[in-house]
């Protein structure tokens, strides 16, 4: 049996420049799918909060289609299966940010749902009863109170997601676990690069945690 | 006549909450409203600004009916303070950006403007050092002339008050009845739901005592107080003071 001291630790420094490709397209993936789930996860989780049947209906029948198929499927699907459909393949990291941005905005509408929710149906009778309509107090009573709520279980769904593009390299997405699956495969170096690839994880997800904190503790200060 | 509600009921599903109420106000009037709790008078004071729609009937304010579906309601509610028995101050807000708030939204202020009004309105109740405080660092007195001011910056033609010192503790009681009172002798319409009798008797024009979704009497509070005619009135007021 090999002890972990046999393993050609320092051999991964010759992959640096390649895992930090991947890092890259990690995080061009992650922030630009988060974005876009953030915005999405806004307009639907308000729109769940409709009284129009149709809107709630649309965002509902969203919701459950997202949230009820692996992320998995729908990136094997819309890279291998939409193609057949449309005659067009999607560029693969596009699809990439599409799958990450589609898949937690469905999660984000609930977290936003939730939040605005949970705020004290006084605040919009206080609002109303001064005669802002309900857009406004939306936007500038219930709005800001709800996204400090948001800020704990929006973090928990950035750091799921921020992971969850490690399955876009089925799709050739050539993010980090993509570009360690090369290495490995040519080099015969699985041990030494797939630990390199879990501390990149963590180091992303480690920052993010570390940012959130200071943002809430900051929000806290202010009320 | 500023406030004028004809035959107006209140269901809850099949629960009636109002029947058939007949009240009309008069400019610069103050009327309290007592009653047991479930006898519907904060649902009354909720229909004079829509915020719980009538089931029928007809609610007039201001000569605008508040029934009608295409009134403006925003416009009319702009006219009509509120006060809540929760205070329901924007936590996310200092004291003076409550009060700035709807004035800027509203009646398009700018910020120098509903700064100054809403400084004046602090003077006036008496919190002109919490300008700067959030809400969560007052006491529910404060909390509540706070409220007031912010209602009182639409400068509203009439304030609705629903049990306004009902959430606060016995010594802060006074503090905020000291600032309605102040507001009634200048002349402001008000309706007050309210379990202050002593308030009811010295500072109201009207009393009007509600049962089970009806009013049952109604007329100047000294006399009610001292003299009801129903017995349901006696039976309450035996009961309280």
């Amino acid at each position: 049996m090999r002890t972990l001291l046999n393993f050609n630790w320092v051999g991964v420094l010759d992959f640096l420049p390649q895992l930090g490709v991947g890092m890259l397209f990690t995080l061009l993936i992650s922030v630009v799918g988060l974005l876009i789930g953030f915005v999405l996860g806004a307009i639907f989780g308000l729109a769940r909060l409709s009284r129009f049947t149709l809107i709630n209906w649309i965002a509902t029948a969203y919701i459950e289609v997202v949230r009820g198929t692996p992320l998995l499927v729908q990136a094997i699907w819309l890279f291998f299966a939409l193609p057949l459909i449309i005659q067009y393949t999607l560029p693969s990291v596009l699809a990439g940010i599409i799958v990450i941005g589609v898949n937690s905005g469905a999660y984000i509408a609930e977290i936003v749902r939730g939040a605005v929710q949970s705020i004290d149906k006084g605040q919009m009778e206080a609002g109303r009863s001064l005669g802002m309509n309900h857009h406004i107090t939306m936007l500038k009573v219930i709005w800001p109170q709800a996204f400090k709520r948001m800020i704990p279980p929006l973090g928990n769904q950035f750091i799921i997601s921020i992971k969850d593009t490690s399955l876009l390299s089925v799709i050739l997405v050539p993010e980090l676990l993509f570009q360690a699956r090369t290495i490995a495969s040519n080099h015969f170096n699985a041990v030494e690069i797939y630990t390199a690839v879990a501390i990149c994880y963590l180091a992303i997800t480690l920052t993010l945690s570390g940012v959130l904190r200071l943002t809430e503790k900051r929000l806290e200060l202010q009320a | 006549m500023i406030i004028d509600i004809k035959d107006l009921h209140k269901s809850f599903g099949t629960n009636e909450v109002l029947t058939s109420i007949d009240l009309s106000v008069d400019d610069g009037e103050v009327v309290c409203v007592i009653g047991p709790s479930g006898s519907g008078k904060s649902t009354l004071l909720r229909c004079m600004n829509r915020l719980e729609e009538a089931t029928s009937g007809e609610v007039v304010v201001d000569g605008h009916r508040l029934t009608d579906p295409k009134v403006k309601i925003d416009t009319m509610r702009a006219e009509i303070g509120m006060v809540f028995q929760q205070f329901n101050l924007f936590p996310h807000k200092t004291v003076i950006e409550n009060i700035m708030l709807a004035p800027q939204m509203v009646r398009r202020l700018g910020a120098e403007k509903a700064r100054e009004r809403g400084r004046a309105l602090l003077r006036k109740v008496g919190l002109s050092d919490k300008e700067l405080e959030y809400p969560s660092r007052l006491s529910g007195g404060q909390q509540q002339r706070v409220a007031i001011a912010r209602a009182l910056a639409m400068e509203p033609k009439i304030m609705l008050f629903d049990e306004p010192t009902s959430a606060l503790d016995p010594e802060l009681v006074g503090e905020v009845l000291a600032v309605m009172k102040d507001l009634a002798l200048e002349g402001m319409t008000m309706v007050v739901v309210t379990h202050e009798m002593g308030f009811a008797r010295e500072v109201g024009d009207r009393l009007i005592f509600m049962d089970e979704g009806r009013i049952v009497e109604e007329g100047i509070p000294g006399d009610v107080f001292d003299h009801p005619q129903e017995t349901r009135t006696q039976a309450f007021l035996d009961k309280i003071l």
